[in-house]
């Protein structure tokens, strides 16, 4: 060895292991352990909390955006949470009277304002510091210079980095259709009637407009801001600091409130959904033609102006959209999950031959793996960027697979990363989503085409010893290759007759007993 | 089998494949505005690199280059005086020229973005170029670029200005001087976009290098990844050190794919990049890995905390994955042969293309873009693409670009491009690069196809 080689004689690096249930590499300790030193690819690079600040008149959308991008930060994995101080006004006020509360010369009136904003705070304090919260957003007004700096002393006392989202609107009709959707129905405005309510909550917007203080270009340019004006018209973006801060950003850039439709369907039943296979890249059923045939009568009848169409560029869902008759576009990042080595496997083969895969994906199945393959985790940020776009369109269809839509639907409606990969997303059936007020509207519509059901809820024994019974319990009926019959889910019990040392218990080494019901 | 070979042509050519903005619409403009010293070319190029990586053709039209061909040598600034008559009609017809060549490359040359960089300051200058795309049937978006920081200015005319074609006979002085009495000369009939008049126009106001931006009107999605782009660049000196993993046990064997672990050479190569890491003293060095073995083991051998990226994954090679390139001429020959006619474009079956890793790639070069010092350790394709993206290289050329083992190529941003240099770390490897053979038709002799595959044991 000459002498440059002997100077790179590795020192000992330490041991790799993968972590079975990400399948991530991890160096380990000499126990055999993990180290916690180096951190996988997650979204907020900070490594400060961020407290993000709305500012506005009332009915200018603040607590609209709040909502919004929480329940977006929440679904790419950045734990957030929303504090709206008018909520924490309600608490303490139980009965709201007029807006005589809200006038600047209402000394008891402010004091309980001011009170609420910081019991606020303390909550915040609490989610950031304590709770693992990564980002809180604090809606309220904000209004005021004078408030914006309490808040700014407290972000620094507590090392949070600050945001500011001020949201500047002037048009009339943009403010009455915000009153009209969400200040009616608002605790608030309980007994009154819809002429009552406007004009009491017009007369409080009236409270908040000789004291408010705009963000400044020039006052506040060491801060770090987006004003949106005119429902994002126009954007005035001001000091950027992070990673986190500029995703932010582009998400606001790219969200509107022109009403539309989002529709969601799974791709027509397809030969491997008969076979009770996973994944693959199969074509349709007979039975998954007809459903396409439906959709596009459906689609029709519905007569949506400017309907986009998406598919994935699996074959199963091309085919469902090419009934239809109109162009569609294909994203691979709508391409059912990756298997990896389950790929078109049954779950009855998966458990014969991957037994811990199979329990280590019901005990976790939504940061679970594959060997190979990917995990919803994986998922949700391969379809990031079709979020992003669909925040954009208006009217649009997206032809896609289970697990895709699982996760789509659990941006829309704000389910949690335990809920996201048990959503119940059937064959042959349509979600039509309407954005109103703060969420999203639902509409089921079963299009009358029979399909197999391809939906394994999470059985109740998860651990990597149980048997092949229950693993298998929840295994939804399909056709097996041996006989013409549909596999009928296993309701018996069965006594365990063989050696339990030797691998896992399968069907061929028990006997069945009568207990149970039998179908 | 013409119907397999059709299936084969129709899985190779990627149909409409939207993480790129999708053309059924208009072409687009994107019209440079700001002083002289603006950073307006560095924007156009910058700009144009991106876009044409994430596959949208894209071509810059600097009306400064028009000019210096209609007036082959340049005296000095007085050229650029208002009231300089002759010198006006000269501009406005490069000016016309440039927006003719705009026209030309929209119509004839499929392109779906250009890149007017001139300075645009007047209002009316604006208007010609509004009409002009009203006509066609082009959008319009405004980057303007507005700065009053004398440093920027200065550091500006000394990295381009002073090796401009126009003080190629000057000493540096007698250029700075020159220089800034030319962007007096514009000043003077400079009119800003405006918040008010300009309303209904779609544009992006740069203050000062990305401290402040005022976005106005975007139309559609190109103009939004415009924005969130222009949004996250920065002019901050950093470098950029592109590597790959050390060579690793299935490398050995001339497979491809797979999650082996490093070989013993490779191990040597982590120990040698972590000793030139620690000698070449970057602060606040980033380390970026994919979640394969091969790149953490290398990363571990460096001592400092690192991150995983899925996205850095090497290309999914999918039915081919660990096998050596014989065994896929044995198994796939025809698969074999398409992917030497299109390798850009080419998907292994139930795997990815380059085109593919691209895609999955763009968020990475994202936040490459925002981050200052960075190492990234990957793999052979994932390099090729990242490598692509700074050195401006097309399609055609990234996936053979040369990125051996044991070798890091440390990239500093400078003028308008990127400085390169390449350093062998001194420990030996085995070639994985297989270049182009001459005869990619699908009736080849395995011969043929085998000619160009490296040694492996």
């Amino acid at each position: 060895m000459d002498d440059e080689m002997e100077a790179c004689v590795p020192t000992p690096s330490r041991e790799l292991t993968q972590n079975p249930l990400k399948k991530i590499w991890m160096p380990c300790k000499k126990n055999g352990l993990p180290e916690k030193h180096i951190f996988q690819r997650k979204v907020c690079m900070t490594n400060c909390p961020t407290l993000i600040v709305t500012v506005g008149l009332p009915a200018r959308g603040k607590t609209y955006i709040s909502k919004k991008l929480t329940r977006y930060l929440n679904w790419i994995g950045v734990p957030t949470k929303e504090f709206n101080v008018g909520q924490y006004r309600r608490e303490c006020v139980k009965i709201y009277k007029s807006f005589e509360f809200f006038r600047p010369d209402n000394e008891e009136g402010l004091k309980i304002r001011k009170q609420c904003a910081s019991a606020a705070l303390n909550d915040v304090r609490q989610y950031l510091t304590e709770e693992g919260g990564q980002v809180a957003v604090f809606d309220a007004t904000n209004t005021t210079r004078e408030r914006r700096e309490t808040i700014m002393r407290f972000a620094d006392q507590n090392g949070f980095k600050v945001f500011f989202v001020e949201s500047v609107c002037e048009d009339p009709d943009v403010i009455a259709e915000n009153i009209v959707q969400v200040k009616l129905g608002s605790p608030d405005y309980r007994h009154c009637n819809t002429e009552q309510a406007v004009e009491d909550f017009m007369k409080r917007i009236k409270c908040y407009e000789n004291s408010y203080e705009p963000l400044d270009e020039v006052l506040d340019r060491e801060l770090s801001f987006i004003k949106i004006i005119d429902v994002g018209r126009r954007y005035l973006v001001n000091r950027v600091l992070d990673h986190i801060q500029s995703r932010i950003v582009y998400y606001l850039m790219n969200i509107h409130i022109t009403p539309r439709s989002i529709y969601l369907c799974r791709h027509g039943e397809s030969d491997l959904n008969v076979k009770g296979r996973i994944g693959g890249d199969s074509g349709l059923s007979s039975r998954g033609k007809a459903f396409a045939c439906c959709l596009a009568k459906f689609i029709h009848a519905q007569d949506i102006p400017d309907l986009k169409v998406w598919t994935s560029q699996m074959k199963r869902t091309i085919q469902t959209a090419e009934a239809l008759g109109v162009p569609y576009e294909q994203w691979k990042a709508l391409n059912e999950i990756d298997a990896g080595v389950c790929e078109e496997l049954m779950y009855e083969e998966i458990q014969q031959r991957h037994p811990l895969e199979f329990a280590l994906r019901d005990q976790d199945k939504y940061r679970y793996r594959y060997p190979k393959g990917e995990s919803y985790e994986d998922l949700v940020q391969r379809l990031e960027p079709v979020i992003m776009e669909l925040e954009r369109q208006e009217n649009i269809l997206v032809i896609c697979h289970q697990a895709v839509m699982r996760c789509l639907l659990a941006y829309f409606l704000d389910k949690t990363a335990e809920e996201l990969p048990y959503l119940k997303c059937p064959l042959h059936t349509v979600l039509k989503l309407t954005p109103v007020a703060y969420g999203c509207k639902v509409e089921s519509i079963f299009l009358k085409v029979e399909a197999v059901n391809t939906h394994r809820e999470r059985p109740e024994n998860v651990d990597v010893t149980r048997m092949t019974e229950e693993a298998l319990l929840t295994v939804p009926a399909h056709q097996m290759s041996t006989c013409t019959g549909l596999r009928r889910p296993p309701y018996r019990l069965y006594l365990l007759t063989s050696d339990p040392t030797v691998g896992p218990p399968t069907l061929a080494g028990l006997t069945p007993c009568s207990r149970g019901p039998d179908l | 089998m013409e119907a397999r070979r059709a299936q084969i042509r129709k899985r190779v050519r990627c149909e409409s494949t939207a993480s790129v903005p999708q053309f059924t619409n208009s072409p687009t403009m994107i019209v440079l505005v700001g002083l002289p010293a603006r950073g307006k070319t560095y924007i156009s190029k910058k700009l144009t690199r991106y876009l044409n990586w994430i596959g949208v053709p894209t071509k810059v039209f600097n009306v400064g280059q028009y000019r210096r061909e209609a007036v082959r040598s340049y005296s000095n600034f007085e050229f650029f005086r208002p009231d300089n008559e002759e010198a006006m009609k000269i501009r406005k017809a490069c000016a016309l020229s440039a927006l003719k060549d705009v026209s030309a490359y929209f119509t004839q040359d499929h392109g779906q973005v250009a890149v007017f960089d001139a300075t645009n300051t007047t209002r009316e200058r604006r208007e010609v170029i509004l009409s002009f795309a009203k006509e066609y049937g082009y959008k319009v978006f405004f980057v303007e670029s507005i700065c009053d920081d004398p440093e920027i200015i200065a550091e500006n005319i000394k990295q381009v200005k002073l090796s401009s074609p126009d003080y190629v006979n000057c000493d540096k002085d007698e250029a700075v001087a020159d220089f800034l009495k030319r962007i007096e000369c514009y000043k003077v009939t400079y009119v800003p976009l405006d918040d008010d008049c300009d309303r209904n126009l779609s544009y992006i106001k740069i203050f000062n290098v990305g401290s402040r931006y005022l976005v106005n009107r975007v139309q559609d999605h190109i103009q939004s990844r415009i924005v969130y782009y222009l949004m996250n660049i920065h002019v901050t000196p950093r470098t950029i050190y592109l590597c790959r993993h050390g060579e690793s046990d299935l490398n050995l064997l001339g497979r491809i794919g797979g999650d082996s672990g490093l070989s013993s050479r490779g191990n040597k190569f982590a120990a040698a990049l972590g000793k030139y890491i620690r000698s070449q003293c970057i602060p606040d060095l980033k380390i970026w890995t994919s979640h394969m073995k091969r790149t953490i083991q290398t990363a571990e051998a460096v001592g400092v905390p690192y991150e995983q990226w899925k996205a850095l994954n090497e290309i999914d090679a999918g039915v081919c994955e660990e096998m050596t390139y014989e065994e896929i001429q044995e198994h796939y020959p025809e698969e074999f042969a398409l992917r030497d006619q299109d390798k850009y474009r080419y998907r292994y079956p139930k795997g990815e293309s380059y085109e593919d890793l691209v895609h999955r790639l763009e968020p990475v070069i994202m936040e490459l873009e925002r981050q200052e010092n960075v190492l990234v350790v990957c793999h052979q394709a994932v390099m090729r693409c990242l490598l692509a993206y700074f050195l401006d290289k097309s399609a055609d050329e990234l996936p053979y670009l040369k990125c051996p083992l044991h070798t890091v190529l440390k990239l500093t941003p400078v003028a308008y491009g990127c400085k390169v240099e390449s350093v062998f770390l001194n420990v030996e490897a085995v070639n994985t690069h297989r270049d182009r053979p001459v005869n990619v038709s699908v009736d080849r002799d395995p011969m043929d196809a085998l000619l160009t595959v490296p040694d492996h044991s």
